[in-house]
């Protein structure tokens, strides 16, 4: 029945309508176009101004309006329609089952293709070749899916919005430049400590922020995430300013090896490789992947447990909660300052595999962005961050690729200029198509008889 | 006069003394003072803007009275002024329990899971405070199973087993009232509160309702303070009630008591005496009808 009426409505486009559409835009646009772009005053060789006559121009500006105006009547909007018509009506059980199992089946092939990942690349690429698909791509993509994962707890599970996680990867990626710099401390006891600091400054900020709720929380986060940013610019002694820190030290393979060239138990040396960073790059990955699998892995233990289930709730209704018993601020100050530590985690790995930490690393921007990875993965779904993660950072990083435009247009072009711009643009399309997010469905955490997903429709965003 | 054996008395569950609520110049509840009886079910009644749900609100603790002494004692003896209390410490550790009067059901988690978030405390310590829940040490796994357990006698009580793993917000609306009840008597409360439960619920459905309350003080031994509006329900199954008018009490006793006090009359009805003897009429007859199922 379903399909019968959407093959008629899909027959019924309405020509005359679309036609009589388009002529009135036509007509609208020429009227607005004469005056503005038929119309031009100019000077002369002799400084006479003169009314130079475009009517041309502006007739066929407006012609092109008249048809896109035809076009969008006639097949764009009832095009959009019969999609929301069908998603509203169709989305079945098992239809969302379905879903859910494409979902587990994309888990599952992503996960050995990410362990495969750089094997594959340096036997396509060679050693040296390699160095631009790990780093630039595997290591960079899956810091942000690490951060997405971290800050999914915050506003994911426990619907909080907090626009000032970048203040936590600061956090983290200070403190393990300050500490390995002054004390000579190893990455893997600076790993930790930095998640708990990091923690702790989520706690710190969590205790006066967490009475507010919605837009005011996401406001007074934003501020935190500048004060910390402000912080570390104006207190030079501290911090370095903004010159920020630089040749922190590498990441050792747990103390065994190293990968500078000149150390005794250099990992090259040690293995007869000849002289590349691309080792370390392929360590760091590696590091990184762990990093993000803890993450994920803690994640889906704690949506089982009573906390997780808390911060759900807390999301769906903080009222209710509290009427159950359930002490909100403490169980907000938990997903705060979980979410934080796993941005120190990430922090403090960035430093390393920087080498150099400067205030402009955490700029608002960033928090923006892991923002948007959550949003747009779909809020609690750990596989939409993911992918999310890809399309966003990948996306961004293949937009410097785009050289193929310069032959379109011409050798002035720089793509890079309009990465933000197709950004957006591509922000728009995906939240106009998928308003919830690439996963939006959800998966219970416990079940009597059989697991059933639950439509993204009935689950609640958080207010705050 | 007859004096009556008066549970609400001798031994009360709650007992509210000279409350008062003011929001700015407004008087929302002025001067309050009464018991709720241990094993009773208790109905607080009265015209819209009486101050009932205010009443609820300072108990349950999501309102700090502005005067007044409200005095809990759960079955394990100790005594607890609400009015001293935050909110979710009411639930946990004062034992009482509230549902809400437009339902606030976990819409997105499904009916399981709500009856699980409502034992959060108890699961929470078997977790170790999550700390060994994560590392999959202690007994959390037992602890659940048990909980599972007891989720799954209220759903088989409400008559939602076969829905135990849909969604709450997929429900129809009687069945998300009785699961929101079933939520608060998974907090193991000594006082379940109701605000307008039998709200937008049919004939049948307020019955199958009167038949779950009667249930709930029967085998948990639960008392419970409801307001409503649905006679059926307040002169059907309760055995005290509260008459509210502008914030202060204007009858206070069995149904009977108060359904022949003229004060009640007029402020439930007007003044007009042929209405009076209408309604009068109507709630004899609900009562006979009652009577008539009991």
């Amino acid at each position: 029945m379903n399909s019968a009426v959407k093959s008629k409505d899909g027959a019924g486009i309405d020509f005359g309508r679309a036609l009589k559409d388009g002529v009135i835009i036509g007509i609208v646009a020429f009227a607005l176009l004469g005056p503005l772009v038929g119309l031009k005053t100019d000077q002369n060789m002799a400084n006479e101004l003169i009314l130079q006559n475009r009517l041309g121009l502006a007739a066929i500006l407006s012609a092109i309006i008249g048809v896109g105006r035809f076009l969008l009547s006639a097949f764009i909007y009832p095009w959009i329609a019969a999609r929301g018509r069908r998603t509203k009506a169709a989305v079945t059980l098992a239809e969302l089952e379905a879903r859910a199992r494409v979902t587990r089946g994309l888990s599952v092939t992503g996960l050995i293709f990410l362990f495969v990942y750089p094997i594959l690349i340096i036997s396509l690429f060679g050693v040296q070749g390699s160095i631009k698909w790990v780093d630039n791509y595997g290591v960079q993509i899956l810091i942000y899916v690490m951060l997405g994962w971290g800050l999914n707890i915050v506003i994911g599970l426990a619907g909080l919005l907090d626009l000032g996680y970048v203040a936590f990867y600061a956090v983290g990626a200070y403190s393990y430049a300050l500490l390995a710099i002054n004390f000579h401390l190893s990455f893997w006891v600076l790993l930790p400590v930095a998640g708990i600091l990091a923690a702790f400054w989520g706690i710190i900020l969590g205790f006066p922020v967490l009475r507010l709720r919605g837009d005011y929380l996401a406001i007074v986060t934003l501020a935190f995430g500048e004060i910390i940013r402000l912080v570390l610019i104006n207190w030079k002694d501290f911090s370095g300013g903004s010159a920020g820190i630089s040749s922190i030290p590498k990441v050792t393979m747990f103390g065994i090896y190293s990968f500078d060239m000149n150390a005794t138990n250099s990992f090259i040396k040690a293995f007869h490789l000849s002289p590349s960073s691309a080792y370390y790059k392929v360590f760091l990955y590696y590091l990184i992947l762990l990093l993000a699998l803890l993450t994920a892995f803690i994640t889906i233990r704690l949506r089982r447990l009573p906390i997780g289930r808390a911060w759900e709730a807390l999301r769906e209704d903080e009222v209710a909660c509290r009427s159950l018993g359930i002490n909100t601020t403490n169980t907000k100050l938990t997903a705060f300052a979980i979410g934080a530590m796993f941005g120190g985690f990430a922090g403090s790995f960035f430093a390393a595999r920087q080498g150099f930490v400067s205030p402009e690393s955490f700029i608002f921007m960033e928090s923006a962005v892991i923002v948007a990875i959550v949003v747009l993965g779909g809020m609690g779904s750990m596989i939409g961050v993911a992918l999310a993660a890809v399309a966003m950072i990948g996306g961004t990083e293949l937009l410097r690729e785009l050289d193929f435009l310069k032959l379109v247009f011409g050798k002035d072009f720089n793509p890079d200029q309009y990465r933000m711009l197709l950004f957006g643009l591509a922000m728009v399309i995906i939240m106009v198509w998928k308003p919830r997010g690439f996963v939006s469905a959800r998966q219970p955490t416990a079940f009597l008889f059989k697991r059933k997903t639950v439509s993204g429709d009935l689950v609640k965003e958080g207010h705050g | 006069m007859t004096i009556s054996y008066r549970n609400w008395d001798s031994d009360p569950v709650l007992t509210v003394e000279h409350l008062t609520m003011r929001f700015g110049g407004l008087v929302a509840v002025n001067d309050l003072s009464f018991s709720v009886g241990r094993g009773d079910i208790t109905a607080l009644i009265g015209p819209n803007g009486a101050g009932k749900t205010t009443v609820f609100n300072c108990i349950t603790g999501f309102y700090k009275p502005t005067t007044g002494m409200m005095s809990m004692r759960p079955k394990d003896g100790s005594l607890h002024l609400l009015e001293r209390l935050p909110d979710f410490v009411v639930a946990r550790k004062a034992k009482v329990a509230r549902t809400f009067q437009n339902i606030r059901l976990f819409s997105g988690m499904t009916l399981l899971e709500n009856l699980l978030v409502a034992q959060h405390n108890p699961l929470m310590i078997a977790s170790g405070m999550t700390i060994l829940g994560v590392l999959g040490i202690g007994g959390y796994k037992t602890h659940e199973r048990e909980a599972i357990e007891r989720a799954s006698y209220w759903l088989d009580k409400i008559g939602l087993m076969d829905r135990a793993d849909d969604p709450a917000g997929d429900l129809p609306y009687g069945a998300q009232r009785r699961l929101e009840i079933a939520r608060a008597m998974c907090t193991g409360p000594d006082l379940l509160c109701l605000d307008e439960p039998a709200a937008g619920l049919n004939p049948r459905e307020s019955a199958e309702l009167n038949a779950l309350l009667l249930s709930i003080r029967q085998d948990d031994g639960t008392s419970i303070l409801l307001i409503e509006h649905d006679m059926s329900v307040v002169m059907g199954i309760s055995d005290h009630v509260v008459v509210l008018e502008y914030g202060t009490k204007i009858a206070d006793g069995t149904p009977t008591e108060t359904r022949n006090d003229p004060r009640v009359i007029a402020a439930y009805l007007g003044v007009d005496d042929e209405e009076v003897e209408e309604i009068e009429q109507e709630l004899d007859e609900t009562a006979g009808s009652e009577g008539g199922r009991a």
